[in-house]
């Protein structure tokens, strides 16, 4: 016999508590990605040719920047959390499952700040 | 999860195949392609803010054929995931939750991607020079 009070028998079992938060901000970023995605491609699909003087021209026009940033941010966690529900669902591995997580993290970071930089820094100028 | 003893819930090998399925599997493929292809525009943007040079090799890639039915494939995983993404939001609102209404929507779902994609390929492969 467990010399446990039923209270401390139960403490912490269950849910994580903010499963609805994650579920949600998933939501959220999904609906933005609507807009901010299909600004991203129509911005870019209006200069067919891309070269450089074009490509830069294109992000330093104020609304693009602050398209292009926020589209790099929210799909940046969108794209991280997505990958999450992936590994969460198939690898049950303890091992893996944590570095796969954490790798997953570091990429995304990694990727938001480069990606926010690239567009600060042409929007900015000083690159031409 | 090493204690299999507790029930597990029912999972995809004790379905009958409906293509139902197939939408929601293609929306987890689909969405692993565009974390890559995340990854990719942002070392366009690198590529771009690191100047005229480090641009130039990446769109000399872009523009060749293999680079531009790349292109297309990330576009069209895009579009997929857009019009499924829209489903979904649509169920976790309660529309269209059942079964005619699930199935009637997959083929609305597969029909918008097929022009969407259709209209990204001639847009991608016949544009500019290469």
């Amino acid at each position: 016999m467990s010399l446990k009070s039923p209270l401390g028998r139960v403490l912490g079992l269950g849910s994580a508590k903010d499963g609805t938060a994650t579920w949600w901000a998933a939501r959220l970023t999904s609906m933005a990605l609507v807009p901010l995605s299909l600004w991203v491609l129509v911005a870019l699909c209006r200069v067919p040719l891309l070269d450089y003087d074009t490509a830069v021209a294109l992000i330093r026009l104020p609304a693009n920047a602050v398209a292009f940033a926020l589209f790099v941010l929210v799909a940046g966690y969108h794209s991280m959390h997505g990958l999450h529900e992936v590994i969460e669902d198939y690898v049950h591995v303890p091992g893996a499952k944590v570095a796969a997580l954490v790798g997953i993290d570091f990429v995304h970071v990694v990727a938001v700040a480069a990606g926010l930089y690239a567009v600060l820094k042409v929007s900015f100028g000083g690159v031409l | 999860m090493t204690d299999t003893s507790r029930p597990l819930s029912p999972h995809l090998q004790v379905y009958r195949f409906s293509y139902t399925m197939a939408t929601s599997i293609f929306h987890r493929a689909t969405g692993i392609v565009l974390s890559v292809g995340y990854l990719g525009f942002v070392v366009w943007l690198m590529a771009l803010a690191s100047g005229r040079d480090s641009h130039e090799g990446l769109h000399a890639l872009l523009g060749s054929l293999i680079g531009r039915l790349l292109v297309v494939g990330f576009l069209g995983a895009f579009w997929y995931h857009t019009f499924a993404g829209l489903r979904h939001l649509g169920f976790d609102a309660g529309i269209g939750l059942n079964k005619a209404a699930a199935r009637r929507s997959a083929t609305w779902l597969l029909i918008a991607t097929l022009v969407a994609v259709a209209a990204s390929a001639a847009l991608v492969l016949s544009g500019g020079r290469s």
